[in-house]
């Protein structure tokens, strides 16, 4: 089991308070309408299911019930960093293994 | 060498000592007519179909590890063909069908055995559901039934369909021609009845880069173990799809899960079929060890770690001992994952690819084992023909850009 940082509650808790929401940073296009084929698609299933670091977004159900974004590395499922939904994806520096 | 009774009344009179090598281990060629990536089931069956039914002999399956060693070896062994729409049925029977004769096809035991596969129903909607599939698979000519909680009780002893159960049997959905194979002989099979028509299969040569010539098209691989030119490449490598498409520019509808699976410590005969339950998340077979071979839900995360979480496992031992009492005090010796790459309606991709010369054989998700022999059928006509095989046909990439999805999603029997 996952133990994941909260970054609005401050704290890190087992992962069965959390839910999984998938690749992170994925945008609805502003007009659907005038998306082709292929992009709606890209949209809609396209996922990039890195072998490395993956951002995704998870939800604290059973806490304060927000959405947030999370940097794991899928190899070893270390998470690296936890950051508030809607803020750009942080740049790892060397050492961001050691800490969030 | 040819297995036959005779063989083995001499091999045993010699003391076992003289079985030969059941597959070539070549040094890789310089170039082949067709590379598979991917010493599966399924990428070792394309190869042997490649050769045995297209008369392709100059072919190669390169493999990252050891072959069998990924999902096929680590897979809970189910078979069966109950799903509910045209284009699953279509080629999940072939795939049955292939079962039933593939000993004697490959002249190797896979020791497939149609033992029964039961699906359990625990609320009203499951009765619904598996009352549309029986419907729909005997009109499709494939055998499902409907049982009765006593006459699921009466097929399989063990089971407890008392009422007091917190997701109690209301009844279950029954293939009789489904049932298990031994994992290992189909890629042991496979690989020594491809090899014998002249495939060369080529362990420990991880693919690093997919090459493309000026015009997009594909002329080979660079492995591990060197370049090897191809201008035909079919990728089949699970839930490592998305990194090796990713070599050649190709982004794929695929997302990447541990699925675990463990067994408990052998016993007696005990579970005469294979029992499972969508609802609560449980999925049981007896091997001929005597190991019951259970299998869990996929974790919630995408990972390539192998593992999965224990709470996992365990919420799928809290249903297996509330539907068999009797296996409370058993001891489970082994857990493990694989990583099954799921696609979004829940049906594999099979087919072309929008780079020219390379196809691609993926999205099996948890499923992908009872698939073996139809899937590498199939995708061997579709490369050696270069368009799809008519039953690979609706499970072309393109399905996600036109919007027809084959979604088994409720199909499929296992957690999604």
């Amino acid at each position: 089991m996952l133990l994941i940082h909260c970054p609005y509650c401050r704290m890190a808790r087992p992962e069965s308070e959390f839910r999984y929401g998938g690749e992170a940073h994925v945008v609805r296009p502003a007009e659907p309408a005038n998306v082709s084929d292929a992009d709606w698609a890209a949209f809609l299933y396209m996922r990039a299911n890195p072998k490395g670091i993956h951002a995704e977004r998870w939800r604290h159900v059973h806490g304060c019930g927000r959405f947030f974004n999370a940097l794991r590395n899928t190899v070893t499922d270390q998470i690296l960093r936890t950051y508030p939904a809607g803020t750009p994806q942080p740049a790892l520096d060397a050492h961001a293994e050691d800490g969030r | 060498m040819r297995f036959s009774l005779f063989s083995l009344a001499r091999q045993a009179l010699g003391g076992h000592a003289r079985w030969p090598a059941q597959w070539r281990s070549p040094e890789p060629k310089a170039a082949y007519d067709a590379v598979i990536v991917g010493a599966g089931g399924h990428g070792l069956g394309t190869a042997y179909y490649l050769a045995k039914a297209h008369g392709l002999r100059n072919i190669a399956v390169v493999e990252k590890g050891w072959l069998g060693g990924g999902n096929t070896g680590r897979n809970t062994t189910i078979i069966r063909s109950n799903y509910l729409w045209e284009e699953s049925e279509a080629i999940y029977e072939l795939s049955v069908k292939l079962w039933e004769t593939l000993s004697d096809e490959l002249n190797y035991n896979v020791m497939y055995s149609p033992r029964g596969v039961m699906m359990l129903a625990h609320t009203v909607h499951d009765i619904q559901v598996f009352k549309r599939h029986v419907h729909a698979n005997r009109l499709a000519g494939i055998d499902n039934e409907w049982l009765t909680p006593e006459e699921a009780k009466a097929f399989c002893s063990p089971l407890n369909i008392s009422p007091k159960l917190r997701y109690p049997v209301l009844g279950a959905a029954l293939q009789r021609r489904g049932g298990t194979a031994r994992h290992d002989a189909v890629a042991w099979g496979y690989a020594r009845a491809a090899s014998a028509l002249g495939v060369d299969i080529i362990e420990n040569a991880e693919v690093t880069a997919i090459r493309r010539d000026a015009n997009g098209a594909v002329e080979g691989v660079e492995t591990t173990r060197g370049t090897i030119k191809s201008k035909k490449v079919g990728v089949v490598a699970a839930g490592h799809t998305s990194v090796l498409m990713n070599m050649a520019g190709v982004r794929m509808p695929l997302e990447s899960y541990p699925l675990q699976a463990l067994v408990s410590e052998p016993v007696k005969p005990v579970l005469s079929c294979v029992v499972m339950s969508n609802t609560v998340h449980a999925y049981i077979s007896q091997s001929d060890k005597g190991e019951l071979v259970i299998g869990a839900g996929t974790d919630a995360y995408t990972s390539y770690s192998q593992t999965g979480g224990l709470h996992v496992s365990a919420h799928t031992l809290d249903a297996i001992c509330d539907l068999f009492p009797t296996f409370r005090r058993m001891r489970m010796m082994r857990n493990w994952g694989g990583i099954v790459d799921v696609t979004p309606d829940r049906s594999p991709i099979i087919g072309l690819t929008p780079v020219p010369g390379l196809y691609v054989n993926c999205g099996w998700g948890t499923g992908g084992f009872k698939a073996t022999p139809g899937s590498a059928y199939v995708f061997a006509a579709t490369m050696a023909r270069g368009e799809p095989h008519p039953v690979a046909a609706p499970f072309a990439l393109e399905r996600f850009t036109t919007g027809r999805l084959i979604d088994e999603a409720a199909a499929a029997a296992v957690a999604h």
